[in-house]
């Protein structure tokens, strides 16, 4: 199997270059963030279409627009020089996103397999998904711009390790990982962990939010944030949406290795930590749906999930030997 | 909940007799435990308990799959590593606590799920829930009115609504109303989803009763196994109830073996081509075998078993000539010590021939053994540079007198017994490094000839009946989950008041009211569309709102008569589901659902 070194570098050059520009889209919403006022309540909900009118009385935090249709056809006031930053940090998320999957692509075709057989291109991978769903929500869903920032700065981080201590050259994978099955499990777990990342960082959020909806004093600086509800649901309709694609993966992943080692679960540091990742997100929707579990206490238990799944990919990879460590990495 | 006064037995003043009182008390606990224990909020409990109990299975090695990392790490950590043992926790997966655990879940699980299944089929039979008084405390409602009388426009709805179930009462002074539901199939993937986590815990429970996974290392050379029972086997892991016999007697011949590394010493790839008879050719006496290429990711499936391709090394062959001029042949397999570059280390021990006397006999025995490179570095310290076979040579010591082999000690068969070395009774006679064709002439006249080198492959045999029962069960664990987060249970509901001509400008009164009852968002969009064809605002009344109608009917209308849009809390009816509470199961807001 011939590897492209030529355009594995190429790759390498996107990589930066997606990294840079996500940086850089991540000042420009954190500078949006810190000249914009306080979230007046109506302005979350103005898309909202129907029957706007009636949720206050389930609502307390009176986040619901009860006069939301006000200014919907009224002239665009101007824009606020925090909203023209904001729209450049978005329109910079996706020229960063273009990059982002051309290293991938480029990546892909020069291994010629899948762009994510190592840790560096799973978690390059991971971030793009993370990118994409992003970018989703902003499109459904545009008053939530104001997370950017937020959003950004784990991807960077994640992008940044993944660059500089897990970076592996372009290279095919061992022959175990060679089958149409690694393709699909782990293209599953991709965009499971991907949309998960954005659930985690909303559920910090709503914490974070929480507290200071509680004691005004504190963590300030959310006030600007979407309100709770809106964080709290942005975690559960991400996780919702990740949890069985994650089912799928951690499924996908038995059927692969009942092929290539001899049986479908054996219990390997990377099964168990994938177990206890899908444990804790059942958790997460049992909570949602038991009385007194709700909001708070069920937030925490997706973040908990999260940390269970970057534990997994770091320290499952990297310190603990299984048969499952493909990092790749030298030494 | 408990009830201290027993009841007396009719026609029985006495006190009543303390029995029954106990056991009333004791059922009434028992009761009581088995509600706690069926709850969600015990559910949520034990599956958090759950994660926390696999986690040592995830920070700390465990003896399957890996003993030899326990053993490390109990030399490493002589104080914590006996105390963690003690306690399991190497082999978490197969202690009484974490079986505790999901154990008691799985009763919850079914003392949960049976009732409410029948619960739920009962709940298909009865009709949709009567319309709330107050439709306008829904989250979602919309309010127009139109031309038609009431009767027309809850036909209209009802022909609207094909699929929902749908139910038409009378309320009195001519007011129709309808109520429809729909999503029913949530339920449903919810209660599969559960139920197929039960079946998938007994399939797995089935594989681990009678299933075994046997360990072989076959040489490349035609050499043959037949899995005619566990002396076959190097190693063999049974299940609960698996004994050796019985096992399905199917043999294979494993005929060669290849295998390709990149230029940087990772393999490319494996392959081994093996030809099989299953039990029935075996048994007939069938002379045909079938041909199958094992390779990595493909094993070859025979009967109710898989037989896998998990690892190669490499295994010198020797020809030993005696000075009487007879010879001996050598080959066993040497097990790599370095995984990169497949240097190997081993022992070929020889038993000299037509030696009857046993203490001249071990005088005599030879042993060959040393390291083995694949692609030699060359020089005098031998070392592997690369996989393959490029230039294989071994640097070898040839030792002579008691291999101790009778000594009743189990040996091992990579290494000599050092303790006969020690001893004195297995000396050194040379020592040197030949390549294959090359020989070693020890002081006797004995001949050591290195002929060359075979492949052996490390096999795994496997067996799991319940394997295929536990891949539907998952499978179906995934439909129903997916139904479940996908498919919303909603509500909707149509007031049709008639026309009075003091009140509503001589058109009839159209209230609609929607609720979706699960946490699934989204209902919104889906409301607005069915608002917008049963009751469409009328720009004469909406007026400056035309441009948004939608919403703007959601501002009540100035003619509708006080009492359609009255609210009481009387008929808060909407919903008597423990877990669905309109608050915080529905917002009215997220609704874009695209
Ligand atoms: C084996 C462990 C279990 C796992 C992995 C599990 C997983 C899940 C998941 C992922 C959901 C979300 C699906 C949905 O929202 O419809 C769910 C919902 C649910 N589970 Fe479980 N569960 C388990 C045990 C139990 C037990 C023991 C009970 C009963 C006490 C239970 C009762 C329920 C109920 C009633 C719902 C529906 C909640 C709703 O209405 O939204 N589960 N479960």
């Amino acid at each position: 199997m011939v590897v492209d070194a030529q355009l594995g570098s190429y790759g390498d050059l996107l990589f930066g270059s997606a990294l840079a520009v996500y940086v850089l889209a991540m000042i420009l919403h954190a500078v949006e963030y810190a000249l914009s006022r306080n979230l007046a309540p109506v302005e979350e909900d103005a898309r909202v279409p129907v029957a706007a009118g009636a949720g206050s009385s389930s609502d307390p935090a009176g986040t619901t627009g009860t006069t939301a249709t006000t200014d919907t056809d009224a002239p665009r006031p101007p824009r606020s020089r925090a909203e023209r930053y904001g729209r450049t940090g978005v329109s910079l998320t996706v020229l960063g996103f273009g990059l982002h999957l051309a290293m991938l692509v480029v990546r892909g075709l020069a291994a010629e397999r899948v762009p994510w057989g190592n840790m560096y291109e799973f978690s390059a991978a991971v971030c793009l998904v993370a990118v994409g769903a992003w970018l989703v929500v902003l499109y459904r869903r545009p008053e939530l711009r104001r997370l950017g920032a937020f959003v950004l700065l784990p991807v960077i981080v994640l992008m940044f390790l993944a660059g500089t201590v897990l970076y592996t050259q372009t290279a095919p994978v061992v022959p175990a990982l060679r089958s149409y099955w690694l393709a699909i499990h782990v293209t599953a777990a991709v965009i499971a962990s991907g949309i998960l990342l954005l659930a985690g960082v909303a559920s910090v959020l709503y914490l974070l939010r929480r507290v200071h909806d509680g004691n005004p004093a504190r963590f300030a600086w959310t006030a600007r944030l979407p309100g709770a509800d809106a964080l709290d649901r942005t975690a559960y309709r991400a996780t919702a949406i990740a949890f069985p694609i994650w089912t799928f993966a951690v499924i996908t992943g038995a059927i692969w290795a009942e092929a290539a080692w001899g049986r479908y679960w054996g219990w390997d540091p990377k099964e168990t930590t994938a177990f206890i990742a899908w444990i804790v997100y059942a958790c997460y929707l049992h909570a949602r749906s038991t009385a007194g579990w709700r909001g708070r206490p069920a937030a925490t238990i997706n973040v908990i999930g999260f940390a269970v799944m970057v534990f997994n990919l770091f320290f499952v990879n990297i310190v603990v030997t299984g048969l499952h460590s493909y990092a790749g990495l030298p030494g | 909940m408990t009830t201290t006064l027993p009841q007396a037995p009719a026609g029985d003043a006495g006190p009543p007799p303390a029995g029954p009182s106990g056991v009333r008390r004791a059922l009434a606990l028992a009761r009581n435990t088995w509600r706690a224990l069926t709850s969600m909020r015990t559910a949520l409990i034990l599956l958090f308990l759950l994660a926390v109990a696999a986690l040592p299975g995830a920070l700390l090695p465990q003896r399957t799959p890996s003993p030899n990392a326990v053993d490390d790490y109990l030399t490493q950590h002589p104080t914590l590593g006996p105390f963690l043992d003690e306690l399991g926790f190497f082999d978490v997966f197969a202690t009484p606590w974490f079986a505790a655990i999901y154990l008691l879940l799985f009763i919850s699980l079914i003392g949960c799920l049976v009732p409410r299944s029948f619960e739920h089929v009962r709940g298909l039979r009865t009709e949709p829930v009567s319309v709330p008084r107050n439709l306008a405390r829904l989250p979602h409602h919309a309010q127009s009115t139109a031309d038609d009388d009431p009767d027309a426009v809850v036909d209209a709805a009802r022909r609207r609504l094909r699929g929902w179930r749908v139910a038409v009462r009378e309320e009195p002074d001519g007011v129709r109303t309808l109520s429809a539901e729909k999503g029913a199939l949530r339920e449903v993937g919810n209660l599969v989803f559960h139920l197929s986590l039960v079946a998938l815990l007994l399939g797995v429970a089935i594989g681990k009763i009678f299933g075994y996974e046997g360990q072989v290392i076959v040489m490349a050379d035609g050499s043959e196994f037949c899995n005619s029972g566990i002396y076959a086997y190097d190693s063999f892991r049974p299940g609960l109830d698996v004994d050796g016999t019985g096992l399905d007697p199917f043999c294979f011949t494993v005929d060669d073996f290849r295998a390709t590394f990149r230029p940087d010493g990772q393999p490319d790839s494996f392959g081994a081509n093996v030809r099989y008879q299953d039990a029935d050719a075996v048994q007939d006496g069938d002379p045909t075998w079938q041909p199958h290429a094992l390779a990595v990711n493909d094993p070859l499936r025979v009967d109710g078993e898989r037989v896998y391709l998990l690892g190669h090394g490499y295994a010198p062959r020797f020809t030993v000539t005696f000075p009487n001029g007879q010879q001996r042949t050598g080959l066993v397999q040497w097990r790599p010590v370095d995984q990169a570059t497949l240097l190997s280390e081993g022992a070929t021990k020889i038993d000299p021939p037509g030696v009857t006397d046993e203490a001249q006999r071990r005088r005599s025995q030879l042993a060959i053994t040393g390291l083995f490179a694949p692609t030699s570095s060359g020089g005098g310290l031998v070392t592997s540079v690369f996989p393959a076979l490029d230039n294989p040579e071994v640097a070898v010591d040839v030792l002579r007198g008691d291999l101790g082999l009778d000594s009743g000690r189990a040996q091992s068969i990579f290494t000599v017994d050092q303790g006969m070395i020690d001893q004195g009774r297995l000396v050194r006679v040379a020592r040197e490094n030949i390549k294959p064709g090359g020989e070693i002439t020890l002081d006797d006249g004995t001949r050591v000839h290195f002929d060359g080198v075979e492949n052996w492959v490390s096999l795994q045999v496997s067996h799991d009946p319940a394997q295929t029962a536990v891949l539907i069960a998952a499978i179906a664990l995934l439909g129903g989950l997916t139904l479940s987060l996908t498919v919303r249970r909603r509500r909707f509901w149509v007031r049709a008041t008639p026309a009075l001509p003091s009140t509503t400008g001589g058109r009839t009164v159209v209230v609609l009211g929607g609720l979706a009852r699960t946490d699934r968002a989204g209902y919104g969009e889906e409301f607005g569309r069915l608002a917008a064809e049963l009751a469409p605002p009328r720009a004469d009344e909406v007026g400056a709102d035309g441009a948004d109608g939608a919403a703007g009917r959601a501002r009540p209308d100035p003619e509708v008569p006080p009492d359609a849009a009255e609210v009481t809390d009387a008929d808060q009816d909407v919903d008597r589901d423990v877990d669905a509470e309109p608050g915080p199961d529905d917002d009215g807001k997220d609704d874009d659902g695209r």
